[in-house]
């Protein structure tokens, strides 16, 4: 039975933890907020970009479609971009992105292909560190970054555009953490080179018939590098929303396990107590008696 | 025929502005063009300039970086890269814009070289025009 004293000491140090945690949560709630609003911003900007993608990509899908699109004819290399925190503490978020971007690589390297990752975020990186250290070829450190912008993502899908041109890798795939609500974040494969746009309403937008200012494919071949950048951006924003998110309910949950633990603590603490007055007594009584 | 049309000017980081326009100036890749109501359904590549809305409410002037527009007869879209109103095109900005254009011009791949130096000195002009010196 632990003594009076470490119990105090133990109840006043989860006390303190409890502040912590609670901390934690109302400065993510606050983050999360901003996070949100900032990757909403960007929505109207990525949706019309993708529709008019789409109906680019659908009406040049010919044999001379840019690379960037087509893709190189072959599927052999894999670069695998996972998107990660820079920073811990938000339960399952890292993990399972990890896990995601773990069984893909195990998947493409059991069919015999060449598998390379490039990691964005410290905590993937590290937890990807022991499997593939020798197949990771870069990483992008954004933990100097205040707030996302659309020069951060730019400078990923330069570097992506090049490495893709130099013949680094086929075929890229983007990991990251989709943010459905506070509560739920999903793990999600996007593959980004070649590109793939999706138009939600495809079948409206092949009605209207545009005139192109250059040609169709000078507009294809402007917009691409561009429209990479853009995914690029709108997971950044979707991840940082969903780390903000599951952060929140991390710490909301270990904020309310610290309560429970000073509760029972607390009680073990008075029962303690009483079983030390209960033995002086006892004592002193007995000592009466012997009298 | 209607007098004016949806306006919508977009970036990737936020919404400009969404007003009924009666006309729009934009730099178009192959010459600044003007967009009215019922114009042909076009989509063209920007140049670095300055987008120039009518409305009823009056004028307004926003510097673009480069993007695209798409012109239907019901509305006009810009997606710019970077956009900023004219009256918050300051000196700082540009040199934000310009940082962004010789990067993206030293970073470019052979075949986008000549697109992107040639952003980068347009840029520049159009910042001279607003009276900014974009050698700073």
């Amino acid at each position: 039975m632990p003594n009076l004293k470490d119990l105090k000491n133990r109840i006043e140090s989860v006390k303190s933890t409890r502040k912590i945690t609670k901390a934690m949560q109302m400065v993510a709630a606050a983050k999360l907020r901003r996070a949100q609003e900032a990757a909403e911003a960007s929505r109207p900007y990525t949706e019309r970009f993708n529709a008019v993608m789409a109906g680019l990509a659908a009406s040049s899908g010919g044999g001379n479609a840019p690379k960037l699109l087509a893709g190189t004819g072959s599927d052999q290399v894999h670069l695998l971009v996972v998107m990660t925190s820079e920073r811990g503490l938000c339960g399952g978020f890292n993990s399972s992105i990890a896990k995601m971007a773990r069984a893909k690589a195990q998947e493409l390297q059991a069919q015999g292909k060449t598998v390379k990752i490039l990691t964005v975020g410290k905590k993937g990186r590290e937890q990807l560190k022991r499997d593939y250290e020798d197949v990771m070829i870069d990483h992008v450190d954004l933990s100097e970054v205040k707030r996302l912008g659309y020069n951060n993502a730019l400078g990923i899908s330069t570097d992506l555009i090049h490495r893709f041109h130099a013949g680094e890798f086929d075929v890229a795939t983007m990991f990251f953490n989709r943010f459905e609500s506070v509560m739920s974040q999903v793990p999600t494969a996007t593959q980004i080179i070649p590109a793939k746009f999706e138009a939600a309403d495809a079948a409206d937008d092949s009605a209207t018939i545009y005139d192109y200012e250059p040609s169709e494919e000078g507009i294809l071949a402007t917009l691409l590098p561009s429209g990479v950048a853009t995914q690029i951006f709108s997971s950044l924003l979707e991840n940082g929303a969903s780390e903000q998110g599951a952060r929140m309910s991390a710490m909301d949950n270990a904020t309310r396990n610290a309560g429970d633990m000073i509760d029972k603590l607390t009680i073990q603490y008075n029962r303690s107590r009483q079983a030390v007055i209960t033995n002086e007594l006892i004592e002193i009584i007995s000592g009466a008696e012997a009298l | 025929m209607a007098d004016t049309m949806q306006f919508d000017l977009v970036s990737p980081e936020r919404k400009l502005t969404s007003v009924q326009a009666s006309a729009v100036q934009l730099p178009g890749a192959e010459g600044d063009m003007t967009a009215m109501p019922d114009h042909a359904p076009t989509i063209t590549t920007l140049r670095p300039g300055v987008v120039r809305v009518q409305s009823p409410d009056g004028d307004a002037d926003y510097v673009v970086t480069g993007g695209f527009a798409e012109i239907t007869a019901t509305g006009t879209s810009v997606l710019a890269e970077r956009a900023a109103p004219v009256s918050e095109f300051t000196q700082d900005l540009l040199n934000e814009f310009m940082t962004d254009a010789v990067t993206a011009r030293d970073h470019a791949t052979p075949e986008m070289l000549d697109d992107l130096a040639k952003r980068a000195t347009e840029l520049a002009s159009v910042a001279a025009d607003l009276g900014l010196n974009a050698n700073a």
